[in-house]
């Protein structure tokens, strides 16, 4: 069983990577690695060009090699691509007017979620401490009366 | 909060969710913008498919035009075809972007099929491809006068899509056109 889930692996895992280039330097190799898993297939959309197979993945990660190679920044790199395919390339898009609410909405949420939290404690403790001597001693009469069904 | 008040809270919350969710019904998660709506077409030097003569932006601009992104590969692009023709006789111009396919397979669709294209700019390494942010195929462009990517479909064009879609900006684009 072992062995067989380990072969599922290796096949998988073959079956995602075609194609291996040179890179000159290891630094560059280091860059399109992770360039190649932050830029993501416009195919098919839920997955990076790293892991697909469609034919657009392996002609971007052969522009990325070439780029890199030409000695193309991180940020040439991304706008080439971003200008062609737009901002869906990127898994970590860029900060803009567009992308904002994208950013900012679980930083909002989250304060939301905190306030609202604070807002129902709050009125928690207030509720307790509210009841006047006339309702505790109608409680406790509650309290006290005997079960009639019981 | 009136406690009144709070108990529709609920309520509005489900209204507001709802409202997102039913929006999404029509939406579709796979459509991509294009990145070059009003942008020029990209220039390119290739070769025609017909005969191997040179190519470049200069050769297939002037006028209004649609390019459609095909290969022999894409079955869609053999469903789309016949629309193509009848889009072609109709007077539209068509220009063929042959998208990483083999010359020859080409050649033998076009003969087979009927070839409604102006001309087949052979684009076998997808270069010119990547340039418009082609992401498979068939893609069609429609391109104004001067040469600017006015509209960009992912799919077959048949003629719901260019009766809805695209006939009314390929209007526009050719009475712009006519204007001094």
């Amino acid at each position: 069983m072992l062995s067989l889930c380990a072969l599922l692996l290796v096949s998988v895992h073959s079956g995602a990577v075609i194609e291996t280039y040179e890179f000159s330097t290891p630094a560059l190799e280091a860059r399109y690695q992770l360039l190649s898993e932050e830029l993501r297939c416009p195919k098919c959309q839920n997955q990076n060009i790293a892991d697909s197979n469609a034919p657009i993945s392996q002609d971007l990660r052969r522009l990325l090699h070439q780029q890199l190679e030409a000695g193309a920044s991180d940020e040439e790199i991304l706008e080439f691509m971003v200008a062609r395919y737009g901002e869906f390339v990127r898994y970590r898009p860029a900060f803009n007017t567009v992308t904002a609410v994208l950013w900012l909405a679980p930083l909002i949420l989250l304060f939301a979620g905190v306030a609202g939290l604070l807002l129902i404690l709050r009125g928690r403790r207030d509720g307790a401490a509210s009841l006047t001597e006339a309702d505790q001693a109608k409680l406790a009469a509650l309290l006290q009366t005997p079960e009639k069904d019981a | 909060m009136a406690p009144r008040l709070k108990l529709f809270l609920p309520l509005l919350i489900f209204v507001v969710l709802a409202g997102f969710l039913y929006r999404g019904l029509s939406l579709d998660p796979m459509a991509l913008p294009s990145a070059l709506i009003d942008k020029p077409l990209p220039a390119f030097t290739l070769t025609a498919l017909a005969d191997g003569r040179e190519l470049s932006r200069e050769d297939v601009i002037g006028e209004p035009a649609l390019f459609n992104v095909w290969a022999t590969w894409c079955i869609s692009c053999r469903a789309e075809h016949p629309y193509l023709q009848q889009l072609a006789d109709r007077g539209v111009p068509i220009y063929g972007i042959n998208y990483k396919d083999e010359d020859e397979a080409a050649r033998r669709w076009l003969r087979e099929l009927g070839d409604p294209y102006r001309v087949n700019i052979v684009d076998r390494e997808g270069t010119l491809g990547v340039d418009l942010g082609v992401y498979g195929a068939p893609e069609t462009y429609l391109v104004d006068a001067a040469g600017v990517i006015r509209y960009r479909h992912v799919g077959v064009v048949d003629d719901r899509v260019w009766r809805d879609t695209l006939e009314p900006i390929w209007h526009e684009v050719l009475a712009m056109g006519q204007q001094p």
